[in-house]
């Protein structure tokens, strides 16, 4: 087996026995960048760091003291702040922005011996979820079924799609509405967004502050369980970071659920729901049963308000956030006419740099933010929001161990395919996963089948906060039970 | 709640986004629509609800004021578009 295909397990099992060095791993990744130009998911490459990296965590392999995640080659979403590499956030406002601090959570895994491969795409500011607002044009799932370029999902469709297919051995992702586990579903791999506060924010680009959360997109729930312990840490760069400590995740990985109680909410039937995305939930169900589960039918009323509460809420932080792209301090600036002032440089600037649908949000955001909106829009959603949360501290508080439901409405779509839809269509993507980042838990996407068509379908597990040892725990049966072990044939 | 060419235009200026006067029917448009959907709020009865202000119930922790960071005035040019002198340069402000 190529080298790049590897899980991050097996590759620290080899890597410790001696079997493998890092520079074998890293290279085996690099030659398979090269390769793969076709799927856009590298937006800026870094070999040379990776080798350098590598070397240094095969020294430390050798002298004995390596973490996991030493050696292991990583995609890393454009998100994150890496010192003294292009760090984009797929926008052109961006353009030419090289940090000089690194992020919390990329230093964590340089500290452990991670090595990086390179920025992967995404969805501009993590607005989106087809990958298609990057403004390197998308990337494109490795899965494919006729002559269509379909999505990898978004934001972090770039992970995605270089992780599904083995561009590397695991990619870091971000999740604000749904964006590390929409993205995984779409293209049969894990990945999870911890809760709110349980990973570092601190130089990741922010789009709405209070719902994102950095999280690992892996090729197992084991992978997803030790990259995320890598990730985790408190922060005191981060004011919401929390301080408390970071178990071993890996170690809560025992494959008993007997006797757990698994909430299947009936809100989540939706209308219109497809088939076959019934039909794997009725069998992910039926698996988590036969693992000794308890399976209890629960409901969370307000589950039909959280995707208006979001687009509330989000464009609203984003608005604020986003403020500070004014071509003074960083990135693109406009050329200006003679006579024009400071006001049509902030305005051309942010024109130019913004695409069609970050200015969309930050307009929204102005808005419901703007005098005289404030109450009807911005703070009847945080009320609803608070009702969100308590629909969910309620069913925990009856013995809920976690709650199984879809990961997204649909399959992956065609590049292009929603091009003509209102906004709104685009965003019932987010409409399993966006309740989960309104109340600030955690939730995992777990490859479970593949669909009518031949695609990759995915269930999601919703734990109970800071519980994402067990959690991961539930998803590992379901992994198990499921046996996914489907890949997308290589015709890039 | 729809949104009009002059609220748009008015929206377009306060999120600093220049938007051509020909797209502003569209901008209006597209806006009116995403707000539509949000009305379904109206719907909830959140009398007596306190709007969520934090994520997870903690308090924010405190340190010494004291300066633990900066010193680096070259770092934070460094991505500037326009810096002289040490400074961030931009188009004059004040008459």
């Amino acid at each position: 087996m190529s080298l790049n295909k590897l899980t991050i397990a097996d590759a620290r099992d080899a890597l410790k026995k001696g079997d493998v060095t890092a520079v074998e791993l890293t290279e085996s990744c690099l030659s398979e960048i090269e390769g793969a130009g076709a799927l856009n998911a590298y937006v800026h490459k870094t070999p040379e760091i990776a080798l350098e990296q590598a070397k240094a965590a095969d020294a430390r392999i050798k002298s004995g003291d390596a973490p996991a995640m030493c050696g292991i080659p990583l995609g890393i979403k454009d998100l994150f702040a890496t010192k003294g590499v292009a760090t984009q956030a797929a926008s052109n406002i961006l353009d030419g922005f090289k940090p000089e601090y690194e992020s919390t959570v990329t230093q964590n895994l340089w500290d452990a011996g991670a090595v990086m491969l390179g920025k992967l795409s995404m969805d501009e500011f993590a607005m989106g979820s087809s990958n298609e607002t990057a403004c390197y044009g998308p990337a494109v799932n490795p899965w494919k079924i006729d002559d269509r370029k379909l999505t990898p999902g978004g934001s972090s469709g770039g992970s995605a799609a270089a992780v599904a297919a083995d561009l590397c051995l695991a990619a870091t992702g971000t999740d604000t509405g749904g964006s590390i586990r929409q993205p995984a579903a779409f293209t049969g791999i894990v990945g999870i967004k911890p809760t709110y506060g349980r990973v570092s924010r601190w130089g990741v680009v922010a789009f709405a502050s209070s719902l994102d959360q950095a999280g690992p997109m892996t090729k197992s729930v084991r992978d997803a369980a030790i990259m995320l312990g890598t990730m985790c840490s408190h922060d005191p760069k981060d004011s919401t970071s929390a301080d408390i400590p970071v178990p071993d995740f890996e170690a809560a990985l025992t494959g008993d659920i007997r006797g757990k109680k698994i909430g299947i909410p009936k809100e989540y039937r939706i209308e219109g729901m497809p088939a076959e995305i019934q039909k794997l939930w009725d069998e992910g169900i039926a698996m988590m049963k036969d693992a000794g589960a308890e399976i209890v039918d629960i409901s969370l009323p307000h589950t039909k308000y959280a995707l208006p509460a979001y687009y509330v809420v989000a464009p609203a932080e984003a608005s604020s956030n986003l403020a500070r792209y004014d071509g003074v301090r960083y990135g693109h600036r406009a050329k200006l006419a003679a006579g024009e002032g400071i006001v049509d440089m902030y305005e051309k600037t942010r024109a130019e740099g913004f695409g069609p649908e970050v200015q969309r949000r930050v307009m929204i955001g102005t808005y419901v933010l703007s005098a005289g909106f404030y109450d009807a829009y911005y703070n009847r959603a945080r009320k609803v929001r608070a009702l969100i949360k308590r629909d969910f501290e309620q069913v925990f508080a009856q013995g809920i161990d976690s709650i199984l439901t879809p990961a997204t409405p649909s399959a992956a779509f065609g590049l292009g395919e929603m091009d003509g839809a209102d906004p709104v269509e685009m965003y019932m993507q987010d409409v399993f996963t966006v309740t989960v980042n309104l109340a600030g838990l955690p939730g995992v996407s777990v490859p479970c089948g593949l669909g009518s068509k031949g695609l990759p379908l995915g269930l999601q597990l919703i734990g109970r906060p800071w519980e994402e040892g067990d959690l991961l725990n539930h998803a590992h049966v379901l992994e198990q039970a499921a046996g996914f072990a489907a890949k997308p044939e290589k015709w890039w | 709640m729809s949104i009009d060419i002059d609220t748009a235009r008015k929206v377009a200026h306060l999120a600093r986004i220049r938007v051509p006067e020909d797209h502003l029917p569209e901008l209006a448009q597209e806006l009116s629509s995403i707000l539509t959907f949000m009305e379904q709020l109206n719907e909830v009865d959140v009398e007596g609800v306190e709007p969520m202000t934090s994520v997870t119930p903690m308090r924010l922790k405190r340190r010494v004021d004291e300066v633990t960071d900066g010193g680096y005035p070259e770092k934070i040019l460094k991505n500037a578009p326009d810096a002289r002198e040490g400074f961030f340069a931009v188009p004059k402000v004040v008459e």
